[in-house]
């Protein structure tokens, strides 16, 4: 057992990147050291999440309480299954993506690393915050620290089109969140006099179909990081941040983050009983579903590297969406298990994204014929994530696939079987020429004359901590296939009483 | 000691009116802030002391002379008056170390000790206003804070700042006017200004004759309305805060309409609601009407603005919009809002028009497109400007989200379920006026006056940190702030007819 209190444990796990936070200022005239407390608050937040691991599976269930705003509202933090899934993968990237993070801002000379480094930390700890909380109240307000850390991040390159990006990226997300998802919060503790997450729901029974199908209606649509669709404006808009940021918030903290919230409230204040009895989430399929196809057909569309793998996440996040709104215990174990599978991988299409870019001054899908030679470690790790995005063994992607399609078939629902198999054939349809192109296709000559014009010809990998870190995530997502005990114990927790 | 205890209302306006008179002979600017300073801190100590003692055993009611009301002038502090206390004096707490580089560098060495004396004695005034229980005497304190503010206004460096003191001298003579026709229509039906006699008569007086008390209803809201800048009788505010030296506009904003929102509440909770039964005042819908339109319509024009001073000046008139708004729900929740806001904007506001002085100080303008890239040279000063504005947009772990819960859960209460959308759809227009500012602040590159600049000295810069740190503070424990707030509007709604 650890020396400390599981509850101190918790408090820890949200504490240490705020820690973090503060300490890497001082460190700002000497990089090496700045980057170094970085990767030890990523290593320590990861252990210290990790050891909650045990105790949760054996049936613990460590609860904190922070603070009383006002009656009715509290700061208050617990450890729930699908809630450490979702810590574990954000912490455990962070390690992975802040190796990779020092070679490309380095690589890249770019501006304002210190406070690039912070509001990473903040964005972060926001994360554990949003994950561990145990009551909507908690988690509306790490939601918007989440938001406004990671703004400053998107506009990081500080021109016009940072701006702009950021501008949209701020307005949809607390908008959404202000004048839809704060009222749903309110109407709910107006309705079930409480705000604290409970296997099964917390509203009262008897409510009408219509209210309660407005109200999810308010939910989905005000948590604007879920990105259903017309919300996902935001998602492309912030593509002008680092790659890094890209990586791990817009394809992991911060989406996750928005369909987490989507999953939770469905499990645990609307309870899946409760929706399935009154088909209050019946129009909720449509939307997802049709998020999930219309993105992808954007994505095929797409020629810029990183905006086809923002519609592809737009995508990839409605199917949270919609095992969760199948309704079925399987298909929410298969929602969860795709926040895991789909972090891991899509990290690893952005990583090999910004390598490009470190390293062959590419963003464009067309300019990628026969840069598989040139790198071979980077176009592997993409060809394994495109692979998972499509949802073939042996990459994580199936498994989350898998649960959804089985939970879909056993009730009969056929729509979303359907929009399953057809998103499939999109998704291939737009990752499999990349990979294609990469290795297979004739390298295209620059025509420009000089010896400067094109990199065509000099460039190879991208600096090692990148490569290193894009080849690590690739292993995690033919790990997570090959032994994906934890996570699936995690998300079959999730939806069991507690047996302490 | 017990003896002196006994004394504090009293000693709570005396002791800054003595300071005034002491400044006033002082020649040097830095004594005279000395002896600002020195009032400044004793305040709060006395303004809390006598929270605690309302706290513990109720209204305290003070003879002044010895005077048994409703002949003598009372001096009545309950609890909604101690809160207000304590906003007032902390706010001006928290300003005066700030004043010194700010004053030195904005006003004339001569006239510095005049600038101390007229804040001593609009401090007086506001005190005044809130510890009399008389009707009159709150006219007496209200013209002191008034006039003293005029003279604050009018030290602007610039020329418009007499303009703008000019103004405001017009419209503030009327609306103190319009306070003092209502007074004595009141004084006519009632035959008394004591305003717990006042209310005790109105209800006999009323139910003979109602025309003259809803005259003197209506000629009192607009009085004060004009004070506190109720849309549409705002028009002197912006140009007020706009051209008034930056430590006269950060006490202002953080006091002056807080303490005329004050007797609004007085008058509407003290007198009339409790006399004649509250539906059948206009009272309501006029204020709810008058807000909903301040705070669409201020925050809209804040949006527009180029000037930073005035865009928060209009963020001020939309969040006073919200304080009238919870009296206009007048329920507990709804009103808990609005009297929570008192305090609460008087934190933001009062940081965010510090931060603005700060950079005043060190760069001389505050001009939009001036401050490009201020944020990285000034990065602190920015940071109190960026909590502050967060806590105008109300976002959670802020003391602005406080004040809207309240105001939501009040509109709730009413089944007004449309309100409370428009009060998110204002704070987002809030997100859009202070974004602009952070984008220019930290995302542009800077401007030729924002090049070597850096953080104002300690002086400066602690108090308005402090402030700051209370703002989010009061976002997560509201023990001290809404918990106050709760019992205050209990204690009014429970008085009502």
């Amino acid at each position: 057992m650890p020396v400390v209190a599981p509850e101190t444990h918790l408090l820890l796990a949200i504490a240490i990147p705020f820690t973090g936070a503060l300490l890497i200022p001082l460190f700002h005239r000497q990089p090496n050291l700045r980057e170094a407390v970085t990767l030890t608050t990523a290593a320590v937040l990861a252990v210290t999440v990790w050891s909650l691991l045990p105790q949760v599976l054996a049936g613990a269930r460590p609860e904190a309480r922070l603070a009383d705003v006002m009656p009715g509202l509290t700061i208050a933090f617990a450890v729930e299954p699908l809630g450490l899934l979702f810590a574990l993968v954000a912490s455990s990237l962070w390690i992975v993506n802040s190796i990779y993070s020092i070679g490309y801002m380095r690589a890249n000379q770019e501006p304002r690393q210190t406070s690039f480094y912070v509001c990473f930390a903040v964005a972060i700890g926001a994360t554990m915050g949003l994950a561990f909380s145990k009551n909507l109240f908690t988690l509306f307000l790490f939601y918007e620290l989440l938001t406004l850390s990671t703004y400053p991040l998107v506009t990081h390159k500080a021109n016009d089109e940072a701006i702009r990006g950021g501008r949209i990226y701020l307005l949809l997300l607390i908008g959404s969140s202000m004048l839809l998802l704060l009222p749903a919060i309110a109407a709910t503790w107006y309705i079930a006099g409480t705000l604290d997450f409970k296997l099964g729901g917390i509203l009262p029974a008897g409510l009408d179909a219509t209210l309660i199908a407005g109200l999810l209606a308010l939910y989905v649509f005000g948590t604007g990081k879920a990105a259903v669709m017309p919300l996902h404006f935001w998602l492309p808009a912030a593509m002008v941040a680092p790659t890094p940021v890209s990586a791990l918030l817009h394809a992991v903290a911060v989406v996750k983050a928005g369909v987490f919230t989507v999953l939770k409230v469905i499990v645990f204040v609307f309870g899946v009983d409760t929706l399935s009895s009154t088909g209050a989430a019946g129009w909720l399929v449509w939307a997802a579903g049709g998020t999930v196809l219309l993105a992808s057909l954007i994505a095929l569309r797409q020629d810029n590297l990183k905006k086809r793998l923002a519609y592809s996440t737009v995508s990839q996040l409605s199917y949270v969406v919609l095992a969760a709104a199948i309704l079925t215990p399987v298909s929410v174990v298969g929602a969860a298990l795709h926040i895991a599978a789909h972090a891991v991988s899509k990290i690893t299409l952005f990583f090999a994204a910004g390598a490009i870019y470190t390293a062959a001054h590419k963003t464009h899908v067309s300019e990628l014929d026969g840069i598989g030679w040139r790198m071979p470690w980077t176009m592997s790790a993409f060809a394994i994530g495109a692979l998972a995005m499509i949802g073939l063994p042996p990459t994580a992607g199936f498994l989350g696939k898998w649960f959804m399609l089985s939970g879909a078939t056993q009730t009969g629902q056929w729509l979303p079987v359907a929009v399953i198999v057809a998103s499939t054939a999109l998704n291939a349809a737009y990752f499999l020429p990349i990979v294609f192109r990469a290795f297979f296709a004739e390298p295209v000559r620059a025509h420009a004359a000089g010896a400067a014009a094109s990199h065509d010809d000099d460039h190879g990998e991208a600096p090692w901590p990148m490569v290193l870190a894009l080849s690590l995530t690739a292993a995690a997502t033919v790990l997570l296939f090959l032994a994906p005990d934890t996570a699936l114990s995690l998300a079959k927790l999730m939806l069991e009483p507690v047996t302490r | 000691m017990s003896k002196l205890a006994e004394h504090l209302p009293i000693l709570q306006v005396v002791v800054p009116l003595l300071a005034a008179l002491l400044c006033a002979l002082l020649r040097r600017g830095s004594l005279a802030w000395a002896l600002a300073l020195a009032v400044s801190w004793i305040m709060p100590v006395i303004a809390i002391l006598l929270l605690q003692r309302v706290l513990d055993g109720g209204v305290i009611s003070y003879r002044l002379g010895g005077w048994a009301p409703p002949w003598g002038i009372e001096y009545r502090v309950d609890l909604l008056s101690a809160f207000v206390l304590v906003l007032v004096t902390v706010v001006g707490a928290a300003i005066m170390p700030f004043a010194r580089r700010s004053v030195a560098h904005e006003i004339e060495g001569d006239k510095q000790a005049w600038f101390y004396t007229m804040y001593l004695l609009c401090l007086t005034g506001l005190l005044g206003i809130t510890v009399t229980g008389d009707a009159f005497n709150i006219f007496v304190f209200l013209e002191i804070s008034s006039l003293s503010t005029y003279v604050l206004i009018a030290m602007g460096k610039d020329r418009r700042a007499l303009l703008a003191a000019y103004q405001y001298l017009i419209v503030g003579t009327i609306g103190a006017t319009f306070y003092v026709i209502g007074v004595g229509l009141l004084y006519l039906v009632t035959g008394s200004l004591n305003i717990v006699d006042i209310a005790a008569r109105l209800a006999p007086a009323a139910a003979e004759t109602s025309r003259p008390v809803f005259a003197a209803l209506a000629f009192l809201t607009v009085g004060v309305s004009l004070k506190l800048a109720l849309f549409p009788l705002h028009v002197w505010l912006p140009g007020a805060y706009a051209h008034a030296p930056s430590v006269a506009t950060a006490f202002l904003a953080g006091t002056a309409t807080k303490v005329a929102v004050y007797v609004l509440l007085r008058l509407i909770f003290s007198i009339f609601g409790v006399a004649i039964a509250f539906d059948t005042l206009p009272v309501s819908e006029v204020l709810l009407t008058l807000s909903v339109a301040a705070m669409f319509i201020a925050s809209i024009l804040a949006v527009f603005e180029t000037d930073v001073k005035r865009v928060l000046a209009y963020s001020s008139l939309g969040q006073i919009g919200y304080i009238t708004l919870g009296i206009g729900l007048a329920n507990v929740p709804g009103l808990t809002g609005g009297i929570v806001h008192l305090f609460n904007h008087a934190l933001m506001k009062t940081a965010l028009f510090m931060s603005l002085g700060a950079i005043v100080y060190r760069i001389g303008t505050i001009k939009l497109a001036d401050l490009a890239g201020i944020g990285r040279q000034m990065p602190l000063t920015m940071a109190v400007f960026v909590v502050g504005g967060l806590a105008l947009v109300g976002v959670p772990g802020t003391a602005g989200f406080v004040s809207k819960w309240y105001l939501a859960v009040g509109a709730f209460d009413r089944g007004w379920w449309p309100l409370v959308f428009l009060i998110l759809v204002t704070s987002l227009i809030a997100v859009v006026y202070v974004g602009r500012v952070v984008e220019v602040a930290w995302f542009r590159e800077p401007s030729s006056f924002a090049a070597g600049a850096k953080d104002p000295p300690l002086s400066m810069l602690l108090p308005m940190l402090a402030l700051a740190a209370a703002t989010i503070y009061f976002g997560i424990d509201t023990e001290a702030s809404a918990a106050i707030a709760r019992r205050v509007a209990e204690g009014l709604i429970g008085g009502l007819k």
